[in-house]
C-alpha cells in the first residue's frame, strides 16, 4: 500500500488545491473522462476542496454505463439459451436491460458467471467442451488487449465453443463528438490514464490541434487528479493548449506496443452505439472477419434483439457533461442504485451512482 | 463474487432495516406483493437493502409480533422473571474450510456472537446439518470436531441436533444451522434503537479479515494472502465491556455487509446520523491491499470476530480500555460519533477533511471493471 498512500497524502493534496484555487481566475469547466477518476473525485470529495475555482463535469468513461441497451438484451438472450454459459465482469450483471438483468436471468436458471479476467472464460470453455462459452467483452481501449489475448488463446487451443459478444468503445471519438457539439462547454480534459497506458498519447494530440483544447493524461489517485487539474488550469490561464502527461509513471508517449499489436490483430475499428449518446462513427471495435468464428453475434442470431432507452433518463446530457446527475428530476427518488432508470446509476463508476453513493448528503432531494 | 460468508439465507433475527421503513415496521398488516416475476437473487442474502426488502415484504407481514419486530440480532423473552436470549443462524460458507476456521467453528461463533450482542451469556446450542450426498465423512468429522472445540472453549454445550441428507447438487457440501439460548442478566438492555447524539462509536479491532480470507480461497481468484479469518466467540469480550460500564447502548457484530451495513442499520433504527473518521478505522495493510486489487471497500467486507459498540459519551474511555485490555479487543478504536445531523445517514470524514456517505449495499459488492 506504500505506493498508493503516497498518492493520497493530505498535506500535498491541500497544497495542490490551494494552488489551483489561487491560480484560477474563473470557474474553468473541466471533464474527467474515466469512471474510475469520477469515483476517486467523489470518494475523496475533491470537488469540495476546489471550491469555485473549477467546475468538474463527468465524462462518458464508465464502460458499463455506455454499453447500449440492446447489447445487454443480447447478452440476456444468450444467457437464457440452455447451451450457453455467459461470462461477464461483475458490475455488468446488475445493469438493467429492457426487461430484466443478468442477475435475474441467473436466478431463473441461466448459466451466468463472473470472472476477473477473460482468460478465465477461455479456461472455462476448455474445461466444459459441451457448452458454448460467450464472454461479454465490454470496455474501452484498456480491456481490449486482454480480450484480444483471450481470442488468440482460444484459437491456439483450437476451441470451437468460445466466443465474444463485443461491445468495445474508443475514447477519442467520444471526445471529438463532445467538442463538436454546439452545446459543449468543456474547456479542458483529464484523459484516462489506463487507456493511454495502452494506446499512448498520439490520438490526443490530434484533438488538441483540431479543437485547441488542453488535455492532461491523468492517473486515478487523489494527488494524480489534483495535479492534472492544476496542469489544466495552468494551461488555460496561460492560453495554451497541449497534451501533457501527469501519469508518467504508467503512460509512455507511444503506449504499449505489444498490447496495441494484439488488438490490431484481432479487432478493427467500427461504428458503435453508445448508451445515452447514440451512434458515433468509428468509435468502437469489432472482431475482424478472420476471427468471425469467435464472434457471438455471427454465431447466434441476435440481429432482431433491439431496444429503446427509457425516456425519463437524462444520461445523454450527464455523459456529455451538460448536466450534473443532481440536475435530474429523478435523481435519488425515482432513480436509485436499487431501481436505476439508466446505466450511470448502476455501476459504481457511473457518474449518477458516484453522486448517489458518496455525495447525496450535500444535496436536497 | 460476494465477499460474504454465512450468506445465502436471510435469517429473520438478523440485520437489515431499510432506512425509511423503520418506523412503520410494527404497524405492518398487509403483505405488499413483490413485483410480478420477482425471484430470489443472491443479493437477497447479502444483508443489504434487498435483504431488508424481503424482511419487510415477506417475513414480517407473516410472522410479525412485538419480539420479532424489534429486529435485533437475538430475541429476548421473559419466562418466570428469567430473561432468555434466543437466536438462530444458518451457515453456508464456501469453501467449507478456510484460513482461521471452517464452517463448524463459524457456526458456533456466529450464534454465540448474536447472543452476546444482546448482552446474553450463551448457554446452549442446537446444531442441524444439511449434508450433500457424496460428502466425505472425513470432512464432516473435521467440521464437527471444530464445532465441539469452539463450543467447549466458549463453555457452551451443543444439546440437540438434526441431520438431513439431500441429493448431490441440492446443497453445497455442508449447510449448518445453529440455534442458541442464553441468559440476560438484570439491568442489561442493548438495542439498535438506543443510539443518541453524542454517543461514541467503537469497533473492537481490524476490519475485513474474514471476508478477505474467504475470497482468497475462492476458486478463480488467484491471490495469496496471510490474512486469517477473525472468527471468534465474543461473549467474554462483551462481558468485560459490560463490567466496565453499563452505559453501552448497543452492540452489533458487523458480519455480512460489513461495518457500513451495521452502522446504517443502527442509524436507521435510532433515527440518528453518524459521523466517522476515515483515518481512525482500523484495517490491516494486507486487507487494504487486497481490497484495492479486487475493487472492494473494506467497510463492506464481512467480519466474524469483531463488534461495534455504541457507548454514552461519559463512558467512552472506560469502554475503550475494557475492550483493549481483552485479547480480542486489543486493536479497539473510537471511530466516530453519533450525531443529530443528517438522520439515518452515515457520513465519513475523509483524510482530506471532506465528507462522503457510507451507504448500505444494495446487493453483494461487485468487483469493478477497471
Amino acid at each position: 500500500m506504500k505506493y498508493l498512500d503516497e498518492y493520497r497524502d493530505v498535506k500535498i493534496a491541500h497544497a495542490l488545491a490551494a494552488e489551483i484555487r489561487g491560480r484560477s481566475t474563473r470557474p474553468w469547466v473541466l471533464m474527467e473522462i474515466c469512471g474510475g477518476q469520477t469515483h476517486t473525485l467523489m470518494r475523496y470529495g475533491i470537488d469540495d476542496l476546489l471550491g469555485d475555482s473549477v467546475r468538474l463535469v463527468h465524462g462518458p468513461g464508465c464502460p458499463v454505463c455506455v454499453t447500449p441497451l440492446e447489447m445487454i438484451d443480447r447478452a440476456i438472450a444468450l444467457a437464457r439459451r440452455p447451451d450457453v454459459t455467459l461470462v461477464s465482469y461483475g458490475d455488468m450483471l446488475r445493469v438493467p436491460g429492457s426487461e430484466t438483468d443478468l442477475f435475474h436471468v441467473k436466478a431463473e436458471g441461466g448459466d451466468v458467471r463472473v470472472v476477473y479476467s477473460p482468460t478465465d472464460a477461455v479456461e472455462l470453455a476448455r474445461s466444459q467442451p459441451k457448452r458454448h462459452v460467450v464472454f461479454f467483452a465490454i470496455g474501452f481501449e484498456t480491456t481490449a488487449p486482454a480480450h484480444a489475448m483471450a481470442v488468440m488463446q482460444a484459437e491456439r487451443l483450437g476451441l470451437r465453443n468460445f466466443s465474444l459478444l463485443v461491445s468495445h468503445v474508443l475514447v477519442p471519438p467520444a471526445i471529438r463528438t463532445l467538442l463538436s457539439s454546439p452545446n459543449n462547454r468543456v474547456q479542458g480534459f483529464i484523459a484516462p490514464g489506463h487507456v493511454c497506458t495502452v494506446v499512448g498519447m498520439r490520438d490526443y494530440e490530434d484533438l488538441v490541434r483540431e479543437f485547441h483544447v488542453p488535455i492532461v493524461v491523468g492517473g486515478f489517485e487523489p494527488l494524480d487528479l489534483l495535479e492534472a487539474i492544476r496542469m489544466l488550469v495552468a494551461q488555460l490561464e496561460e492560453g495554451r493548449a497541449a497534451v501533457e502527461n501527469q501519469y508518467s509513471r504508467s503512460v509512455q508517449y507511444e503506449g504499449n506496443r505489444p498490447a496495441q499489436e494484439a488488438v490490431a490483430r484481432v479487432f478493427e475499428v467500427s461504428d458503435r452505439k453508445w448508451r445515452g449518446i447514440g451512434p458515433i462513427p468509428e468509435s468502437g471495435l469489432r472482431l475482424k472477419e478472420k476471427y468471425a468464428a469467435f464472434d457471438a453475434e455471427r454465431l447466434f442470431d441476435l440481429a432482431d434483439v433491439c431496444a429503446e432507452e427509457p425516456s425519463e433518463c437524462i444520461s445523454a446530457e450527464v455523459l456529455l457533461g451538460l448536466k450534473k446527475p443532481t440536475d435530474c428530476s429523478a435523481f435519488g427518488t425515482r432513480c436509485t442504485p436499487e431501481k436505476p432508470l439508466g446505466a450511470p446509476m448502476v455501476s459504481s463508476e457511473g457518474a449518477c451512482a458516484a453522486y448517489y453513493q458518496y455525495r447525496r448528503h450535500l444535496v436536497t432531494l | 463474487m460476494p465477499p460474504t460468508t454465512n450468506t445465502g439465507a436471510t435469517s429473520l433475527h438478523s440485520e437489515s432495516v431499510s432506512k425509511d421503513e423503520t418506523k412503520d415496521l410494527a404497524a405492518f398488516s398487509c403483505p405488499v406483493p413483490l413485483p410480478a416475476g420477482e425471484r430470489i437473487l443472491l443479493g437477497h442474502g447479502s444483508g443489504g437493502t434487498l435483504s431488508a426488502e424481503l424482511l419487510k415484504n415477506v417475513f414480517l407481514p407473516a410472522f410479525g409480533n412485538p419480539v420479532l419486530n424489534r429486529l435485533e440480532d437475538q430475541a429476548i423473552v421473559s419466562l418466570n422473571g428469567v430473561r432468555l436470549a434466543i437466536t438462530t443462524d444458518s451457515f453456508v460458507v464456501k469453501p467449507l474450510i478456510f484460513r482461521g476456521g471452517d464452517v463448524g467453528s463459524l457456526a458456533v461463533h456466529g450464534t454465540i456472537n448474536d447472543l452476546a450482542m444482546g448482552g446474553a451469556e450463551p448457554l446452549w446450542l442446537s446444531a442441524a446439518f444439511i449434508l450433500e450426498e457424496g460428502l466425505p465423512i472425513e470432512t464432516l468429522r473435521r467440521v464437527v470436531g471444530s464445532m465441539h472445540e469452539a463450543a467447549a472453549n466458549a463453555g457452551v454445550e451443543i444439546v440437540t441436533g438434526d441431520t438431513k441428507v439431500v441429493e448431490k447438487g441440492s446443497a453445497d457440501g455442508i449447510f449448518i444451522n445453529t440455534t442458541g439460548i442464553g441468559l440476560v442478566r438484570e439491568g442489561i438492555t442493548l438495542s439498535a434503537t438506543q443510539a443518541r447524539p453524542g454517543d461514541a462509536i467503537l469497533v473492537s479491532g481490524m476490519l475485513g479479515d474474514h471476508g478477505i480470507a474467504i475470497l482468497a480461497e475462492r476458486e478463480g481468484l488467484q491471490f495469496e494472502t496471510a490474512v486469517q479469518s477473525d472468527s471468534a466467540s465474543l461473549h467474554t469480550l462483551v462481558a468485560s465491556l459490560l463490567e466496565a460500564t453499563r452505559e453501552v447502548r448497543c452492540l452489533r457484530d458487523p458480519t455480512r455487509g460489513g461495518l457500513s451495513s451495521t452502522l446504517n442499520e443502527i442509524a436507521a433504527s435510532s433515527g440518528v446520523g453518524m459521523e466517522l473518521e476515515e483515518t481512525s478505522i482500523p484495517v490491516r495493510e494486507e486487507v487494504r491491499g487486497a481490497c484495492e486489487m479486487l475493487g472492494l471497500d473494506p467497510l463492506y467486507v464481512a467480519n466474524e470476530g469483531k463488534l461495534v459498540a455504541i457507548v454514552a459519551p461519559a463512558s467512552t474511555e472506560a469502554a475503550l480500555r475494557a475492550l483493549q485490555n481483552h485479547p480480542l479487543g486489543k486493536d479497539a478504536r473510537i471511530i466516530g460519533r453519533v450525531t443529530s445531523e443528517h438522520p439515518r445517514m452515515v457520513v465519513m470524514r475523509t483524510p482530506f477533511g471532506t465528507t462522503r456517505i457510507v451507504d448500505m449495499l444494495t446487493g453483494d459488492q461487485l468487483p469493478r471493471i477497471c
